[in-house]
């Protein structure tokens, strides 16, 4: 199979994952009443619409920034959350929630934008000269701190409620999610994507590692600029909108490598698509499991996720061995 | 165009210190750099490829000085083998060498150039034989090879090579030296970091001596490596002596007495 063939079959797939999100549910809507002028065609709009382009687009982004991590750290265990940009901008929304800044227009958006905009600037200042290493062991003091500065905070929560609350938002859905939420995040998810999908050219370069690259006129500084700011962006906003969804970054490149090489930039735009469907598919089986109210995304993906993550594991204990 | 080293100082953290490096290396001519370890051959060559700022003098490719210079045409002119034989991921040899070309790329996609560039280092090097296996797959010997090839698909000016020979059976060793010998042929400036003092005796047109950060000796082989020089840069006892052919032979008899 050529990779042209594989990267149409894969557009196919997200429009039917993206078409299979649109009318999945608890109430089936197929397309001849999407714009039908009743509760369906309302359901359509106001609910499908915007849960399918947030699957879409978070689903897109994250699979995005996982290619480029593991490309940029040349190790296939890196996902989005190794920067502690999910962590800080989880942080910032906890907080608006608990401030009750939730209920202004924009506030728990802006809160978590400003959370993951100060890891952006804190990751910047620590990576400065610094190799991977250092960017990365920034990333996880980040992670590890705004991973307790969040519990301090469900810990404090004034009531039952408020702390139910919050960790209803940290769990991670794209349930109730209004179409202005959508097109808030879209231009800093869409600004994060266009810069990381500039990155190829620099991770193949970095196969050769971080001497070969810049003996190839590889600017390493520039690029890990790039990979903040892009990453920052687009987890960033889709923190901000949709609670924390793991896995997703870790698990599609590992899929996409093996249909299309380990080439780090081939890998990049399938990564999107295959982060798509996957989010956009997960996200409607939720939706169909029996049951009162549904299990939240970001739980589906991890009990999805977890045996994933060991399988890869043991295969690669046994590619060691 | 020559690779001139002008008073050239480097000190920097944990790297190897270089003091008042003077040389001159010519295109053409298999160049080594040679001394003990810490004696600050890497950082030499670092400092040959732009990777190291040095701190007082200058290394220049003709005129221009390297440092200065735009990185992506630098890359095109000075091309690096790094220490390590360092490869990430399952690619194929000729994806591997095609990165090589990274510094002439324009737009998406290979150009003929590049294409005519990749083919031509795979076949020099002998490495066309498995062009799509991956380089996981492939023995050390081949694996260098296919690193050489990278570096000669950006058709630089100057080939470095960091210690190339690392972790090579004798046979896959002479093997490299006789591909980087054959570019010096060709007209291309060569210059390789080497450990073993028979390989300098027998493939060098140049050497460095290096020690302490300092030149110690440079020049042809003969006048460099000589039992008097290898006795007070390594502290080795050896014998140097000619051949019937008129080869010089070394042979290294044991560390100094002191």
């Amino acid at each position: 199979m050529t990779s042209r063939f594989m990267t149409g079959l894969l557009l196919c797939l997200t429009l039917a994952a993206f078409l299979l999100s649109l009318m999945a549910g608890k109430v089936w809507i197929w397309p001849m009443s999407w714009a039908a002028d009743n509760a369906d065609g309302w359901i359509f709009l106001e609910l499908r619409l915007p849960r399918a382009l947030l699957g879409l687009c978070i689903g897109a982004v994250l699979g995005l920034s996982g290619a480029v991590l593991q490309g940029y750290l040349r190790n296939p265990l890196a996902d989005p959350t190794v920067l502690g940009v999910s962590a800080s901008a989880a942080l910032g929304g906890v907080l608006a929630i608990f401030l009750g800044i939730n209920l202004v227009p924009f506030g728990l958006f802006g809160c978590a934008m400003i959370g993951a905009g100060a890891s952006i600037l804190l990751l910047l200042a620590i990576g400065r000269g610094g190799g991977p290493i250092g960017f990365i062991l920034g990333g996880m003091v980040l992670s590890t701190l705004a991973g307790a500065l969040t519990a301090f905070v469900i810990s404090i929560a004034p009531n039952p409620f408020a702390a139910s609350e919050i960790i209803n938002w940290l769990m991670g859905a794209l349930t109730d999610r209004l179409m202005q939420d959508v097109l808030t995040a879209l231009p800093f998810m869409a600004i994060g994507a266009l810069l990381l999908l500039t990155a190829g050219r620099a991770l193949d370069a970095l196969t050769l590692g971080e001497n070969g690259a810049k003996s190839l006129g590889i600017d390493l500084f520039r690029l890990q600029w790039l990979i903040v700011l892009g990453v920052g962006l687009s987890v960033g906003a889709s923190v901000a909108v949709s609670g924390v969804v793991g896995f997703v970054g870790l698990i599609v490149p590992h899929l996409i490598r093996s249909f299309y090489g380990e080439q780090p930039s081939g890998i990049l735009v399938p990564s999107a698509l295959g982060g798509a469907i996957l989010t956009l598919t997960a996200d409607s089986l939720v939706r169909l499991i029996p049951g009162p109210g549904e299990m939240r995304l970001g739980i589906a993906m991890a009990v999805l996720g977890a045996p994933f993550f060991l399988l890869l594991l043991l295969r690669y204990r046994k590619g060691a061995a | 165009m020559n690779l001139n080293v002008q008073n050239l100082g480097f000190a920097h953290g944990s790297t190897a210190t270089l003091e008042g490096i003077n040389a001159t290396l010519e295109a053409g001519k298999f160049s080594v750099i040679l001394g003990p370890n810490g004696a600050g051959k890497s950082t030499l060559l670092a400092c040959l490829t732009g990777l190291q700022k040095p701190n007082s003098g200058a290394a220049k490719l003709g005129d221009a000085d390297i440092t200065a210079m735009p990185a992506p045409k630098r890359a095109k002119r000075i091309g690096l083998l790094p220490q390590g034989a360092e490869t990430h991921w399952a690619i194929t040899s000729e994806a591997l060498v095609a990165l090589g070309r990274i510094p002439h790329a324009r737009g998406a996609g290979a150009s003929a150039d590049d294409r005519r560039a990749i083919a031509a280092a795979m076949h020099a090097t002998a490495t066309d034989g498995f062009a799509h296996r991956p380089i996981t797959e492939l023995s050390g010997g081949e694996r260098a090879r296919v690193l050489l090839a990278r570096v000669l698909a950006g058709e630089p000016e100057w080939i470095l090579a960091d210690e190339p020979l690392a972790n090579l059976d004798p046979g896959y060793q002479l093997d490299i030296l006789d591909l980087l010998r054959q570019q010096a042929r060709g007209g291309k400036g060569v210059v390789a970091v080497l450990h073993d003092l028979h390989h300098a005796v027998r493939f060098a047109d140049h050497v460095v001596l290096l020690h302490q950060g300092s030149i110690f000796a440079q020049g042809a082989v003969d006048d460099v490596i000589t039992a008097q020089n290898l006795a007070n840069v390594y502290g080795i006892d050896a014998l140097l002596s000619k051949d019937e052919d008129g080869a010089t032979q070394l042979l290294i008899k044991g560390k100094m007495r002191s």
